[in-house]
């Protein structure tokens, strides 16, 4: 397990009484620009430890700026620009000591459209570990493989064939291999932005299984735009509407007891 | 006569754009049409285009020889069998007929000149009135033709794919054209010099005497000094281009801002259109001095042509070749990837390296190849720089020849068509190509081997 930012986190809570229930990021204020356009409103939002947090809203509204916040990925978009505080463990994400490097070893992220390398399946998930130096030794890596595949699903289907092209498997198994891919370096964090949007009903079903499974270990925070989804695989959801965070909770409140007019138009189906 | 022929050939395909159109419209009111009305008037075109063209294609030629057959007739009919008395007797009557003869012409080339110009006129008019008369019965087919359920669009759909297969085969056809008359004057040197010397002689001089009874009446034809040459010269281009414009391309497509790039990429774009001539001479009189005094300095011999400088100057030739190919590979590798490889925490050098570069192999290698049968086949730097000397070495310093300047050099000023030397040209321009054509199979192969591996 990779804590690097507990270690040096005084603000981080206790490893074992939390368990489950601590806070593992803290969003302050949080506002996104790009260019002149702004994104982000002022979103303050807590996500708990080893639970799956849904962002839900309508399209354009930012869930997905929000979500690449979280590891930085904005600072890629050469007009993007972030404000606000964000902490991962009591840690600030922005601090100038901090490695985003190694922040994003640490939180992983799973994209929309299942973006394999055009290497070999083993390739790929030996990616990260490769990368940060976390095998030892070719039996080090090919175990950090096959167990990272094998809690992605995925292990069973492509033992035989893990020389092939990553490119050439199903999209489901492209997602799950991504998935895989993410975990293999032993991130806290997931971020996952609409990973069953390009996939069918069945592995849909085998993604939500496997972020049930997830759970216990990892942080997960994903982006859907399907209610049902939201309902089933999350215990957290946030609705953002035009770049505001307007009503967040557990699920159960949120679906049977919005507070907020636009969150009950929104997933009474009224509009989005 | 062509500008009549052409100009009534569009009127008469205006026409019967206009009327399959509207007839079809008509038609249209009444019952549902299969293809659009446009289709209808493109077809009725097709029927029109087809067979004018084609009796223009045929019937020009035709009527020119009947024209000139029955005027060398006319003059005498002995012409008609000797090639070269042809040509000359028909060059005297067709400028007669113009008007454009000077000189007193005999009564035998007058009366020639009279059926020339008779029978010249009266083949046009002909086929005046056939196009007319064609055109006026294509568009009468193809009105006759249309009807709601007429399948006007795949008509015109066919002819549009055999237009495109036309245009195919000409260009195949050219190349083919083209290496066989090359491959014709080969086998004619390999007459006269052994393919076993050619290939592996060690010596180059094609000096061959002009009478037989001179002395060194039989220069020696070894290409090998020409091989090391080539491949010299290619090589330092390639060992200066490879690398500065594979990590140009790679700074401008992943680090440069958006401003750096808008002001650094025409400046490339520059350096790709200065002609070669003008690098020709930088390398011989500003760069070649250059590395010769500086070779001096460190006790070095360099010759005052090296194949040094030329390949310097031919690698500043093919670097905007190399980047600006090399860029738009990298820039067509997916954002997704790069984001892949930056949300597991890779650095954007390990990005590149792992991921992007990999994707992006076969592109750049077959950029490298097409460069280097560029650099191979380039021919005004090494002329101006590298010297004709056929040395055998693979020493940068010396003066080196290649094949694209031997081939130059000796077609260059007055020969004999089919003296030996003359012909090696032929010989080494087949070898030329037979080289870029290797380099370009091999290219493939690797891009395709590449593809099987990760697609
Ligand atoms: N790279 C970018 N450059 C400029 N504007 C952007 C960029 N990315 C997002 N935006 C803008 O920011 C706003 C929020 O976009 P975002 O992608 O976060 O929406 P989203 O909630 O994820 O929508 P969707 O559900 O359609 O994915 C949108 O108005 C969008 O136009
Ligand atoms: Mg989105």
């Amino acid at each position: 397990m990779n804590t690097m930012l507990k270690m040096d986190s005084p603000a981080a809570p206790a490893e074992a009484p939390t368990l489950g229930n601590g806070i593992k990021v803290v969003a302050r204020d949080v506002n996104v620009y790009y260019g002149e356009k702004r994104a982000l409103f002022d979103v303050s939002l807590d996500i708990p430890e080893r639970s799956v947090t849904a962002l839900i809203g309508p399209s354009g509204c930012g869930k997905s700026t929000f979500l690449r916040c979280l590891n930085r990925m904005n600072d890629t978009i050469p007009i993007a620009r972030v404000t606000g505080r964000i902490e991962i463990d009591g840690r600030d994400i922005h601090d100038p000591d901090l490695d985003v490097v190694q922040l994003r070893a640490n939180v992983g992220m799973v994209f929309q459209k299942p973006n394999p390398f055009p290497k070999s399946i083993y390739e790929n998930v030996a990616y990260g570990p490769r990368i940060h130096g976390f095998a030892n030794s070719k039996a080090d890596l090919d175990g950090v493989v096959e167990s990272s595949l094998r809690r992605a699903g995925l292990f069973e289907e492509v033992k035989d064939r893990l020389a092939d092209s990553g490119t050439g498997l199903s999209g489901g198994q492209q997602q799950r291999l991504c998935i895989a891919r993410a975990i293999a370096v032993s991130p806290e964090i997931i971020l996952m932005d609409e990973p069953c949007s390009a996939l069918d009903p069945i592995a849909t079903a085998k993604i939500e299984e496997l972020m049930d499974e997830l759970r216990q270990n990892y942080t997960i925070i994903i982006v859907t735009h399907s209610m049902q989804q939201a309902a089933r695989v999350s215990q957290q959801t946030a609705f953002f509407h035009l770049g505001i965070l307007v009503e967040d909770g557990p699920t159960q409140e949120i679906f049977t007891n919005p507070t907020d007019k636009r969150t009950q138009d929104y997933i009474t189906g009224r509009f989005g | 006569m062509g500008v009549v022929y052409f100009t009534g050939l569009a009127l008469l395909v205006l026409i019967g754009f206009f009327f399959g159109r509207a007839r079809a419209l008509a038609v249209g009111h009444t019952e549902n049409l299969h293809s659009r009305p446009g289709y209808h008037g493109g077809f009725v075109v097709i029927s029109v285009l087809l067979p004018v063209l084609a009796l223009f294609a045929l019937g020009v030629p035709f009527a020119q020889y009947v024209t000139e057959n029955q005027a060398l007739q006319a003059y005498d009919p002995a012409a008609l069998d000797d090639a070269f008395k042809r040509s000359a007797v028909l060059r005297d009557i067709i400028a007669l007929a113009n008007g454009q003869f000077s000189g007193q012409p005999t009564e035998a080339l007058r009366r020639a000149a009279d059926t020339y110009a008779s029978l010249h006129a009266w083949t046009s008019y002909l086929l005046l009135t056939g196009g007319l008369v064609f055109g006026l019965l294509g568009i009468a087919y193809g009105l006759r033709k249309l009807s709601a359920r007429f399948r006007a669009r795949n008509s015109v759909e066919r002819f549009v794919k055999g237009l495109l297969f036309a245009a195919a085969c000409v260009a195949v056809l050219t190349t083919i054209g083209i290496v066989a008359s090359v491959l014709l004057e080969t086998i004619r040197f390999f007459e006269r010099v052994s393919p076993i010397d050619f290939l592996f002689g060690l010596h180059w001089s094609p000096q061959t005497a002009i009478r037989a009874d001179q002395e060194g009446s039989s220069g020696s034809f070894g290409i090998v000094p020409l091989v090391t040459g080539t491949l010299l010269i290619t090589f330092i281009a390639m060992f200066i281009a490879g690398p500065i414009g594979l990590f140009a391309a790679i700074y401008m497509a992943e680090y440069a801002t958006p401003r750096f790039r808008a002001f650094a990429k025409p400046l490339l774009e520059i350096l790709a259109g200065i002609p070669t001539v003008v690098l020709g001479f930088f390398a011989a009189l500003t760069l070649a001095p250059l590395i010769r005094s500086l070779g001096e300095t460190l006790g070095l011999n360099v010759a005052s042509e090296s194949a040094l400088a030329a390949g310097i100057v031919m690698g500043m030739m093919i670097i905007p070749f190399v980047s600006s190919l090399s860029d738009d590979i990298i820039n067509a590798v997916p954002q997704s990837l790069r984001d892949g490889s930056y949300g597991m925490g890779a650095t954007k050098s390990e990005t590149i390296k792992k991921v992007v570069l990999p994707a992006a192999f076969g592109g750049i290698v077959s950029a490298l190849m097409l460069a280097m049968s560029r650099a191979v086949g380039e021919t005004m730097i090494v002329v101006m720089a590298a010297g004709l000397a056929g040395n055998l070495t693979f020493n940068p310093f010396e003066a080196v020849t290649t094949f694209t300047v031997q081939i130059k050099t000796i077609l260059v000023g007055d020969q004999e068509f089919d003296s030996a030397k003359t012909l090696s040209a032929f010989a080494l321009g087949f070898v030329l190509f037979f080289f870029t054509l290797t380099l370009n199979v091999i290219a493939l192969q690797v891009v395709k081997r590449y593809r099987e591996q990760y697609d």
